[in-house]
């Protein structure tokens, strides 16, 4: 008797989205997909809004990752009224690097979020414990230090983004062609030493690198279980800049295979000229792909993994993070790393690089300036822009256009997610071939297997799809002829 | 003439002829408003300043004080009354406060949360407005407007004196216009002048957007119940 299994809703990601596993008679995995089975719209209704609201507007689609979108949009606008990247003409470097240290800040506490919260807990418990103990809170009763200064370290990341955007959450900082506000001596101060409450920036790096020493460990004792779990193709694509490493904020696309071969490179501003989308009936998010290469072999992984994989190296200006790059690098003697559960090593590393990265920025006497905007000279006016940044989950596209009254008439939004659509359905079908594959009983351990691969990739489908959603789980199983005749619900 | 009157039970002075809501806050009993302007003429539009005069409810910037007038401003109904009428405002047009750049600096939403709005009882209309965007330098945003014909009466062309702004048709269909022609000669100071009139974000100066930061706009730094006590003209 055939069987279909459904995991509805993936926990612990943001947003809704469940999974489908279709066995044969003999257990044997025929298909599986994830299916993100919600919808929302917000480019639709963003049209004819003022172009200046888009980045306001748009940061609402998301409560981790808002800030990308605030800065993405913001490149967007830069390019539409005439002083962006694409026009050739800089905004103002004050401008430029408050807006790089709220974005590194935004890294550092939604990988803290993913990383410690939703991953830590099953490196420490094991994926198949108990679903009440392998959470954060979990965690809690287990090792009460580890967890406070989790909180601490995703604290201080928050209070770097109120002290640029004005508030935890969908704050505004970025207008066309630059910044409202730059950062005084007083909150700099603040964040490099801390006070009462609030960590040292010095603590911070510690924290980061004592949280990746965490997965190091977890590593040497899983060795095996963690490198074979769910190594699956794919391309890898980050920005990066002039000398080939990872630039968070901006710089041209560029794609690598297995070899670190440079199979693509582009401007970002052409993205739509490499890159085709396709769409299939059982879920609402698309599948990019190199128009070049076709679906299958053109498929790209974002993120972390993506990242450190394309980064040639990191600044010497940030040790601690170079030289865990460095150790990851040559895990695989440099290959690029397919192995799923690496991308929150890979998380991990750049929490480390995110707090350097800071640390550097605030010494940075052009944060106190205050030539904040670059206006547009006049008919610099294009109507149309394109912003890219790296966002935690990866690469984040904003592509607007605008009539010449000033009213948003297009909006295309390409998240990291979506970018990551096919890689992460290539996981659910392994980890299922793996995990479920031959097996007449599915246990809870099983099915939280499928849930450790997507989490891996710390999906936002609430940005892919633009939706919102709840998070209890049901498994179905279902006969050959659609008879629920097993269902467990959490 | 001068004259005595009561607020709350308290014994205030006052000149004969002066408006009740003026009165009131110089003897530090705020009364929100989102028509009236101190030193303009009354509008009475929006009525949310409407406290019980000798037993009737009026709004408080139509009335010239009298002697021996007896005015009682917080009193539960007449509380609770205001705080409706603010409620109506938000629930009559398309307000969306996270994304409006007169977040901070916004009347109507200063105004709710001094009257402790949190959600409004009467259920959305959520209208369809068109937005307007034909003028050079004004992006009329329709759904923000609460109709108190501020601009209407107070933002007029310069040399031939002729209203910019004007509303179009009544009730539910009643709509803000502008005079593009006259609209595309005003100086970028009056477009400042009417755009920071508003007493929401419906006239919005194309291109300003988001010049304050959070923590820096109008009414974070000093809130409209202070602004009023001492004497703010808007």
């Amino acid at each position: 008797m055939s069987r279909k299994l459904v995991i509805d809703p993936v926990t612990k990601v943001e947003g809704h989205g469940k999974v489908t596993v279709h066995l044969d008679d003999n257990n044997r995995v025929v298909d599986a997909k994830l299916h993100v089975v919600e919808f929302r719209g917000f480019e639709k209704f963003v049209q004819g809004h003022p172009f200046w609201e888009a980045p306001m507007l748009l940061q609402r689609i998301c409560g981790i990752c808002f800030v990308s979108h605030h800065l993405c949009g913001a490149k967007a606008l830069d390019d539409m009224v005439g002083v962006g990247l694409g026009s050739g003409i800089e905004i103002l470097p004050t401008a430029e690097k408050v807006r790089r240290l709220g974005h590194y800040a935004q890294q550092l506490q939604s990988h803290s979020t993913a990383y410690f919260y939703c991953v830590v807990p099953e490196m420490l418990f094991g994926m198949d414990a108990p679903p009440e103990q392998r959470n954060i809170l979990g965690l809690v009763e287990a090792d009460p230090e580890l967890v406070k200064r989790v909180v601490a370290l995703r604290k201080w990341g928050q209070e770097v983004i109120k002290t640029v955007f004005g508030k935890r959450m969908h704050g505004i900082n970025s207008v066309p062609g630059g910044v409202n506000k730059n950062i005084s001596t007083t909150e700099r101060d603040r964040l490099l030493n801390g006070e009462d409450g609030l960590l040292s920036i010095d603590k911070v790096i510690k924290y980061a690198q004592d949280g990746l020493n965490i997965f190091h460990e977890f590593h040497e004792k899983n060795r095996k279980e963690v490198d074979s779990f769910a190594e699956v193709p794919a391309l890898n694509m980050s920005l990066v800049d002039d000398d080939g490493n990872v630039d968070y904020y901006h710089g041209k696309m560029r794609i690598i295979d297995k070899d670190k071969t440079i199979v693509a490179e582009m401007d970002y501003h052409d993205y739509l000229d490499h890159f085709s989308e396709a769409t299939e009936e059982w879920s609402y998010m698309k599948f990019p792909f190199l128009k070049d290469l076709g679906r299958e072999a053109g498929s790209v992984r974002v993120g972390p993994l993506a990242r450190v994989n394309v980064t040639k190296a990191y600044s010497a200006s940030t040790p601690l993070a170079k030289a865990a790059l460095e150790r990851f690098h040559d895990y695989t003697k440099g290959k690029a790393n397919d192995m799923t559960l690496h991308t929150n090593w890979a998380r991990a590393i750049e929490i480390l690089h995110s707090a350097e990265l800071i640390k550097e920025l605030l010494k940075d006497p052009d944060l106190q300036k205050d030539q904040l905007v670059m206006s547009p000279p006049e008919g610099a006016w294009t109507g149309e822009g394109v912003g890219v940044v790296e966002a935690p989950r990866g690469t984040l596209l904003h592509h607007y256009r605008a009539c010449e009254e000033g009213n948003i008439t297009f909006a295309n939004l390409v998240v990291a997610t979506t970018q990551n659509n096919t890689v992460m359905n290539r996981t659910v079908r392994s980890v299922a071939e793996d995990y479920l594959g031959g097996k007449a009983e599915i246990t809870e351990g099983m099915m939280n297997a499928i849930e450790v691969g997507i989490r891996a990739y710390d999906p936002c489908l609430s940005c892919a799809t633009h939706a919102m959603g709840q998070m209890p789980l049901v498994v179905s199983v279902f006969d050959s002829e659609g008879v629920l005749v097993d269902e467990r619900v959490r | 003439m001068s004259v005595r009157i009561t607020i709350d039970g308290k014994v205030v002075e006052a000149q004969e002829g002066e408006a009740l809501i003026d009165v009131a806050a110089d003897n530090g009993v705020y009364i929100p408003s989102l028509c009236y302007v101190r030193g303009k003429p009354c509008l009475g539009t929006c009525r949310v300043c409407s406290v019980r005069v000798n037993d009737s409810v009026m709004a408080s910037c139509t009335v010239p004080v009298t002697d021996g007038m007896e005015v009682k401003v917080n009193e539960p109904e007449v509380t609770d009354m205001r705080k409706a009428l603010v409620e109506l405002l938000f629930v009559e047009g398309n307000h969306n406060c996270p994304s409006c750049e007169k977040s901070g600096r916004c009347e109507l939403q200063a105004v709710g949360y001094e009257v402790d709005m949190m959600v409004s009882r009467f259920p959305y209309r959520f209208p369809v407005r068109k937005r307007d965007h034909v003028s050079k330098h004004i992006f009329l945003e329709r759904d923000r407007c609460i109709f108190c014909q501020r601009c209407v009466e107070f933002i007029r062309d310069k040399e031939s004196g002729q209203k910019i702004f004007s509303i179009d048709d009544r009730g539910t269909k009643a709509s803000i216009e502008i005079d593009v022609e006259l609209a595309d000669k005003m100086p970028p100071e009056q477009v400042r002048e009417a755009s920071d009139l508003c007493p929401v974000g419906c006239i919005i100066e194309k291109g300003r957007g988001y010049d304050e930061p959070i923590g820096q706009r109008k009414f974070e730094i000093q809130s409209v119940r202070e602004r009023a006590l001492m004497g703010d003209e808007k």
